[in-house]
């Protein structure tokens, strides 16, 4: 990849002198010292992402010509588009979103804002914290850009009412877009949100978001997160979702990737307080040559935590699932309970499935459990369908479905829990 | 309605049934008893098309078609059933949707429009009744955590869904306490006309008492070696298998 097309971006994107500017500065250091991850990288050994990286990538700092009409054209119905953070090219664009809950509930601006007000130093202590786990040059690289970015924070004891949605658009019209939005959510003591994160790619070209988005959440906060991926089979994306539990909390995260080319999500929860909980879900349905790679990490750091896992996979055609899982138990974190399970069924032939639990623990007193499933759809359950009338299509949709909806009913909102049945549903050519 | 001859099967390089003949004619019920293993659950599993079963003999005729021939979905929807004897366990399949769209898909087969929300509501009440099937039941995921006999009585309340011309029950009474037995039993009775037909496969004479057979077979390594009337049950119940293994022997030698 050409450091001189991202160094031009780079230098109109940088942020006026500050903490910002300097992380920044940082971040795209380490980049040219570290590069990109290539094959022989442990973590990366079953992501090509080095192709995904081309040459002809645009990146411009600003947004295209995308018109609100286009844009709004995208937004979910009703309570979907009521907290509607907009990106464009992986820039925050504030003239195309809309916040309809009150300023004394949620505080939403650009994360340059944020970098010189009252959020400064929560900023200053809190941004990057995801490159401690993430040693690479995709991770460094987005910090590069975070001028771009955005920050969200629930205020203490509120309770936001509707999901906060971000709206992540590629403008794909005139060639490969390149895009990375940064993000930095800060869920104050007590404080209650659910995110949604969606991607829209406009236009026939491919394109490739990097995005980091990290969330803080503190004591008695509940942060409800949601990922979904359904651009399309042009459509490539490297992206961490970094979950910190400052305090005592409960936090939950649902992945869900219909579609996409290469597409690498890492979830990271760091259970930084005693007594905790953290939930982390995912559904991927792969089709033609997608490769979805999870990679998720747990961290354990003190006693008395909850971690809970489930992912799940149905793998057809050509494509590939990855999965892997990492449960750290720290010294401290004595009385931890961590399961992990990963299940997949392979449908295609030349599908194919792999999964890695990575245990390291460091504490005597826990429980930790970890399994994975690689398996077909099950015969007795189908000739059971089958023998009441229900067509073989139908009877494996219904089964399909069957499968996915433990994923689906963890996504506590209703709206978007609804939008995805509505996803995987139309995939599945499900009907009730 | 049903017509085998010389029906034969092998799973896994495994000859299992080496040679059934056997009538059903409208309006009568068949009993089939026999000692484990002797193949009743896989002459069941071939009739309904389970695939994992190779038909290498025979024929069945099943309403004037070809019954070995046809997809397990459409001899459902031609109207032959199974109750299993091990009813599978499916979570995340509501058993109210799956029956429905059982009920739509037969429907759609003989050219009938599907049933609506209120048509499908009263039929699934009044057949509850009749198997005395609980709705908190059939809110459930498909026979998921059901006890054993809340199971089979899923079965017979699909049964009595979906009007089958043919029903073969395999072994539907066991795990069935007395009340059950009895309510599964008269679930069938009131099902029974001069159109339809039963296979009923049953280890217990008890059964029998209530769903009076016309015609009673033993099967024996994969053949039927015996068929009688009601009375034939009676002696097997009194006298156990031996006696019918016993004259095989003598007939070898
Ligand atoms: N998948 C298989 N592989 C090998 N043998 C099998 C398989 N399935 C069934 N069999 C064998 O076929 C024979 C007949 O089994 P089947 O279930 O038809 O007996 P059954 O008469 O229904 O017995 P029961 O009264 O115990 O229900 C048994 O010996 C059984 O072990
Ligand atoms: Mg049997």
């Amino acid at each position: 990849m050409e450091n001189n097309m991202l160094n031009s971006a780079f230098q109109t994107i940088q942020a006026e002198a500050g903490h910002l500017s300097s992380f920044q500065q940082q971040n795209w250091s380490s980049f040219d010292q570290w590069g990109l991850p290539a094959l022989k990288h442990e973590e990366w050994k079953y992501t090509r992402i080095r192709t995904v990286f081309r040459d002809d990538m645009q990146v411009v700092a600003e947004g295209t010509g995308l018109t609100p009409a286009i844009i709004q054209q995208h937004f979910l119905p009703g309570e979907l588009s009521k907290n509607a953070i907009v990106f464009v090219n992986g820039m925050y664009q504030p003239s195309l979103s809309r916040v309809s809950a009150p300023s004394t509930e949620l505080v939403v601006k650009a994360l340059s804002a944020a970098a010189g007000d009252e959020d400064a130093a929560f900023v200053k202590q809190h941004l990057g914290h995801s490159q401690q786990y993430h040693r690479d040059g995709i991770n460094a690289l987005n910090g590069a850009f975070a001028a771009g970015g955005v920050f969200i924070r629930a205020k203490k004891g509120k309770q936001v009412q509707d999901p906060v949605v971000i709206y992540h658009f590629s403008d794909a019209q005139s060639g490969f877009r390149f895009s990375q939005p940064r993000i930095l959510v800060h869920a104050e003591a007590a404080s209650e949100m659910q995110v949604l994160e969606t991607y829209i790619k406009i236009g026939n070209e491919e394109s490739l978001t990097n995005e980091v988005i990290e969330l803080c959440a503190e004591t008695d906060a509940h942060v409800h997160y949601v990922k979904l991926q359904n651009e399309g089979t042009r459509s490539n994306h490297t992206g961490t979702t970094h979950i910190r539990q400052l305090g005592r909390c409960n936090t939950h995260a649902v992945t869900i990737t219909l579609s996409g080319n290469v597409v690498r999500n890492n979830l990271n929860m760091i259970m930084e307080a005693a007594n905790s909980e953290s939930h982390m879900y995912g559904l991927y349905l792969l089709n033609g040559k997608t490769l979805a790679d999870n990679h998720t990490i747990v961290d354990n750091q003190m006693p008395n935590c909850l971690s809970n896992e489930l992912y799940k996979g149905i793998v057809d055609d050509q494509s590939t699932g990855v999965f892997n899982g990492k449960i750290f138990v720290r010294q401290d974190a004595q009385k931890t309970n961590a399961y992990q399970s990963n299940k997949n069924i392979l449908i295609g032939e030349q599908a194919s499935a792999n999964t890695k639990p990575q245990l390291e623990i460091f504490a005597d007193d826990v429980k930790c459990s970890h399994g994975c499933t690689v398996g077909k759809l099950d015969e007795n359950a189908l000739f059971y369908l089958k023998a009441r009338g229900i067509p073989d299509d139908k009877a494996k949709a219904l089964l399909l479905h069957a499968f996915a909806v433990d994923i689906l009913d963890q996504i506590k909102n209703e709206s978007i829990r609804a939008y995805a049945d509505q996803l995987i549903s139309a995939r599945l050519s499900y009907s009730e | 309605m049903l017509k085998i001859e010389n029906l034969q099967a092998r799973i896994e390089e495994k000859e299992i049934l080496k040679g059934i003949n056997l009538d059903i004619k409208p309006g009568e019920v068949h009993a089939i008893m026999g000692p484990n293993g002797s193949g009743k659950s896989t002459l069941a599993s071939v009739l309904a098309g389970r695939e994992a079963y190779e038909v290498t003999g025979g024929s069945a005729d099943f309403l004037g078609k070809d019954l070995l021939e046809m997809a397990p979905e459409d001899r459902a929807k031609e109207g032959l059933f199974l109750a299993f004897q091990y009813p599978v366990e499916i979570p995340g399949v509501s058993t109210t949707n799956f029956i429905k769209t059982a009920v739509n898909e037969k429907r759609k087969y003989q050219g009938l429009e599907p049933l609506d929300a209120a048509q499908f509501l009263k039929t699934m009440k009044e057949k509850m009744q009749l198997v005395q099937i609980n709705q908190s039941l059939l809110s459930r995921s498909l026979n998921e955590g059901f006890s054993g006999g809340e199971k089979k009585r899923n079965e017979i309340f699909q049964m009595a869904m979906l009007e089958p011309k043919l029903a073969i029950l395999d072994e539907t009474d066991s795990g069935l306490d007395i009340d059950a037995l009895r309510i599964v039993a008269n679930g069938v009775n009131q099902l029974r006309s001069k159109d339809n037909a039963f296979l009923v496969v049953t280890h217990y004479q008890r059964l029998l008492d209530y769903i009076v057979p016309d015609f009673v077979h033993v099967l024996y390594n994969g053949k039927i070696v015996r068929s009688g009337t009601k009375e034939l049950a009676l002696e097997l119940e009194e006298k156990g298998y031996d006696f019918i293994k016993a004259e095989l022997e003598a007939a070898t030698v």
